[in-house]
């Protein structure tokens, strides 16, 4: 931020997590195509100011996966067809025909302008949903944020940190293996060609992942708690317990048309069997940090500014307001509700709000010194 | 401090019925504290299950059955785990990239400290202590991925080091160096034994680089189903029968030294009379190959990596017959070379001619009739579940007779089962493989990338024969290669690389024995006369004698 006072630092990576995850929030409420496309906008504005840079950006393979969503969603609304009863017919595609039994289940038939809208929302917000994780992981890195989970935990965290370094590990080993196969004359990206493809990258991202783990290991990584076999089964049970409990009651709350019972239950009752997970362990956590990361008032600012449109929305959908969910029959466009469009806007600030990253502030400060000199 | 007590590791025999492996047999020995031990051995004997014993991770973190017991600082290894043992051994891996954990240098040093609850101001003494101790103190806050090879191989023995553990162990540190780079890291490691007492474990290929450091040796050895280790043997003792020896031993063997000199500072003191002898041999007429039309021709060629230039207005022209070795740092430019030769990075002006294409602009199925690449980690073009239909798709893919890619194996590793899936092969088995199925479709022109990686003595002389019956042949054979002795033995032409620039390009025997970072040792013990390798030492003095 140009004449910002503030020297640059990191914020607190659960900062960034918690405003990415407040905007997946945000997005599953909505199919309206204007108010996920502000949304998408404005995630990506924010990273472009406040991004981490130094590692390849996660951004771009979450918009790539994002846009194949939105695709896949199309086709297959397209060859199977759609509970929407759609009047305005593009095109027929010839119908396959099935036996009685399978009623409500066709193959080919029509496709109608609506059922593709409905189908492209959808897939939209499922993008967007997509874009925000991706963001998040722009912003902070996730091991940064591995940092502060507890020693307790000690079998999820070595999960996820191999299971963090394996995704972009297979990424940078799908573009080695392509370039590789050149070298044995083949240049097509054909589709038979993927299980060729597949086998090099996935052992190669596998083998380095299990040297992760054997490094994490050999530097002792999870020796200072549950020191009695008793508590490191009963803390297991209840990481396993919980951890379910907050995945399932996470889906719940994301998924808009699972049932409210499902929700915000599982994930209460999840995080307290997590929470006790930790209490078995947390009084012989004897890790200590390296420079921890400090909460100040800009990483409350962001966490509130990426809540408001969490809240907003979900108020929005929980009192059915017009304009969150666009006219399916016949097809309009939705208009836009000036209300939601400035709660997500107010997301925005966490771009001015946190301090930039040191590294960001440095390549900036180069540019300015580079076009000065010319 | 190490105890190995009658130690064995033997997997059992897998559900395809292929029959239980025997990973290491017999170790029976006691490393003393404050020294650095050498253990050497040929790929495949079991040198990376030595080491990997010392803190545990074999066999908790890698299956098997351990037999015997193995005592660190009297901690017994089968009721301790690598993480009870984080305190007392410091393990290094092979390669260093894939052993961090977090993104930013002092962020990997204090890891380990973390763990073990390093209260928060000694863990940043010990940071700063470690960083200048390392020479890291520059790049404290850079991220990991963007250092050179040589300080995240620093990065990475730092980062044990920082929790303070009384032993270091290490696997190849400098296998994936440069000459310089890989000094750098020796010499660090030599400062830690002297000055801090500290236990050193090591294995290494390039014994060239590390011997003279060793204050105790261990062999392994391993012939047809039997394997060995040996007690604990002082340098010059073990160096007279290892299998597997650098240069300067070699020299001293073939003229019959005693003792052996070890280092090149030694060998000098005894070759006053030698090269004395030799006095300035003569040149032997370089080959002209101005009239051949080359066969790879590149002129003003340049490449940018991200925003980094990685070439610049590099020309460069190789006639049929010569092999050219590529050489300088890491990062230098010379894998980017190679991938522009056959099409795969895309370049910012300039020209590449290779055979009667350009590259850029073929197709694959036509590039790989003029020009094979095998790259640094073979496994890369090796998909197949198995040698044979490694050899039957390599076929198809080039549109060859069948069977044509099994008979080029056959000649350069006659022997391997066509049944074993290419991850069992040793490193140098999968590199004939690789190299086998490129040759197949007879390539012009054969480019290698670092092709010397990981493999033994045996394997290497095995590669220089190969490629020297390729050039007679008449195919021009690029490498770029880090192994100056590798350059010396069969390179009839050095290029140097710096910085995306071409620095030097003349006969090797011109290139490498005036430089000092890339002479190979025969040339460093003879200087000035110009010898480079030990057969061409015992040719010379046989003539002159």
């Amino acid at each position: 931020m140009a004449g910002s006072p503030r020297s640059p630092r990191l914020l607190h990576p659960a900062a960034w997590w918690l405003w990415g995850l407040a905007m997946a929030v945000a997005a599953s409420r909505t199919t309206n195509p204007f108010l996920l496309a502000l949304t998408i906008a404005v995630v990506c504005w924010v990273v472009l100011e406040r991004r981490e840079i130094g590692m390849t950006n996660p951004l771009l393979p979450f918009l790539l996966i994002g846009l194949f969503a939105i695709g896949l969603r199309v086709v297959m609304v397209g060859l199977l067809g759609d509970a929407v009863a759609g009047r305005v017919v593009l095109f027929r595609l010839p119908e396959v025909p099935l036996p009685e039994w399978s009623s409500g289940v066709r193959i080919g038939g029509a496709v109608t302008l609506e059922g593709v809208l409905v189908a492209a929302y959808d897939g939209l917000r499922m993008a967007t949903i997509l874009v925000c994780l991706g963001a998040a992981n722009a912003l902070a890195s996730p091991r940064r944020l591995l940092r502060y989970v507890p020693a307790t935990l000690y079998e999820a965290g070595t999960a996820v940190v191999v299971a963090l370094t394996f995704a972009p590990q297979l990424v940078e080993d799908a573009r080695r293996v392509r370039a590789a196969r050149r070298l044995r004359g083949h240049a097509s990206r054909r589709v038979a060609d993927i299980p060729r493809l597949a086998v090099p990258v996935l052992t190669g991202a596998l083998e380095r992942s299990l040297d992760l783990a054997a490094s994490m290991e050999s530097r002792g990584y999870g020796r200072v708690v549950h020191r009695t076999t008793r508590s490191t089964r009963l803390a297991g049970l209840l990481t396993l317990v919980g951890l379910t409990g907050v995945v399932i009651g996470l889906y719940g709350l994301l998924d808009a048309t699972s049932p409210t019972a499902l929700g915000i239950p599982m994930l209460v009752g999840g995080l307290l069997c997590a929470l006790g997970a930790l209490a078995v362990g947390v009084h012989r956590d004897d890790r200590t940090h390296y420079r921890r990361d400090e909460w100040h008032l800009p990483e409350t600012l962001v966490a509130v500014s990426g809540a408001v449109p969490a809240v907003v929305l979900s108020v929005a959908a929980a009192q059915h307001w017009t304009g969150l969910v666009p006219p399916q029959v016949p097809a309009a466009l939705p208009a836009v509700p000036p209300a939601l469009a400035v709660a997500l806007l107010v997301a925005a600030l966490a771009a001015v709000l946190a301090p930039v990253p040191p590294v960001l502030a440095q390549s900036r400060l180069d540019l300015r010194a580079g076009a000065a000199a010319a | 401090m190490i105890e190995f007590r009658d130690v064995g590791v033997s997997y059992p025999a897998d559900d395809e019925g292929a029959g239980a492996t025997l990973a290491l047999h017999g170790a029976d020995l006691v490393i003393p504290e404050g020294e650095l031990t050498l253990v050497v051995g040929p790929t495949g004997s079991g040198k990376s299950t030595l080491l990997r014993c010392i803190n545990g991770l074999v066999p908790h973190f890698s299956g098997g059955t351990l037999h015997g017991r193995v005592l660190v600082d009297g901690r017994d290894t089968r009721t301790h785990r690598p993480r009870d043992l984080a305190d007392v051994v410091g393990f290094v891996m092979q390669d260093p990239v894939a052993s961090f954990v977090t993104d930013t240098v002092e962020e990997e040093l204090a890891y380990g400290m973390e763990s073990l609850g390093v209260d928060a101001s000694a863990m940043r003494r010990r940071v700063e202590e470690t960083l200048d101790l390392l020479g890291l103190a520059d790049v404290r806050r850079r991220q990991l991925r963007d250092l050179s090879g040589g300080q995240q191989q620093r990065v990475a023995i730092g980062a044990v080091l920082a929790s303070g553990p009384r032993i270091l162990v290490l696997d190849e540190p400098t296998s994936a160096l440069d000459p310089v780079a890989a000094e750098e890291v020796l010499a660090s490691l030599h400062r830690l034994v002297h000055d801090l007492g500290l236990t050193v474990v090591l294995a290494e290929h390039r014994l060239e680089r590390v011997i003279h450091h060793a204050d105790n040796v261990v062999l392994l050895e391993s012939g047809r189903g039997e394997r060995s280790v040996s007690g604990l043997l002082a340098p010059a003792e073990a160096m007279l029968t290892s299998p597997i020896y650098p240069p300067v031993i070699g020299l001293g063997r073939a003229l019959g030294w005693t003792p052996l000199p070890l280092s090149v500072r030694d060998a000098r003191r005894r070759a006053v009379v030698l090269r004395e002898r030799l006095g300035a041999p003569e040149e032997a007429p370089a080959v002209d190959r101005t009239g051949a039309e080359p066969v790879v021709a590149v002129s003003g060629l340049a490449v940018r990596r991200g925003t980094v230039p990685a070439l610049r207005d590099v020309d460069l022209d190789v006639a049929p017959g010569e092999i050219v070795a590529l050489m300088g740092r890491n990062g230098a430019g010379k894998s980017t070379l190679l991938a522009a030769l056959v099409g795969q990075v895309a370049r910012e002006h300039g020209s590449v001619r290779v055979g009667t294409l350009d590259p850029a602009r073929a197709k694959p199925a036509h590039i790989v009739r003029q020009v094979g690449l095998v790259p640094q980690d073979p496994s890369l073009i090796l998909y197949a579940s198995s040698v044979a239909e490694e050899c039957a798709a390599a076929d198809t893919d080039f549109g060859l007779e069948p069977g044509t890619s099994a008979r080029v194996l056959e000649r350069i590793l006659p022997g391997v089962e066509p049944t074993r899936h290419p991850h069992d092969l040793s490193e140098g088995q999968r590199l004939s493989v690789a190299l086998a199925l490129i040759l197949a479709s007879d390539p012009r022109v054969v480019l290698l990338d670092e092709p010397t990686r990981g493999l033994d003595y045996g394997a290497k002389r095995r590669l220089v024969s190969l490629l020297q019956e390729l050039s007679a042949g008449g195919h021009a054979v690029m490498l770029a290669t880090h192994d100056v002795e590798l350059a010396a033995e069969v390179a009839s032409r050095v290029v140097v690389l710096a910085d995306g620039d071409v620095v030097a390009d003349g006969p090797v025997r011109q290139v490498l024995s005036g430089s000092p970072a890339f002479a190979p040792q025969v040339a460093k013990i003879l200087h000035p006369v110009r010898l480079l390798t030990v057969d061409e030492v015992v040719d010379a003095a046989g003539a002159a004698s």
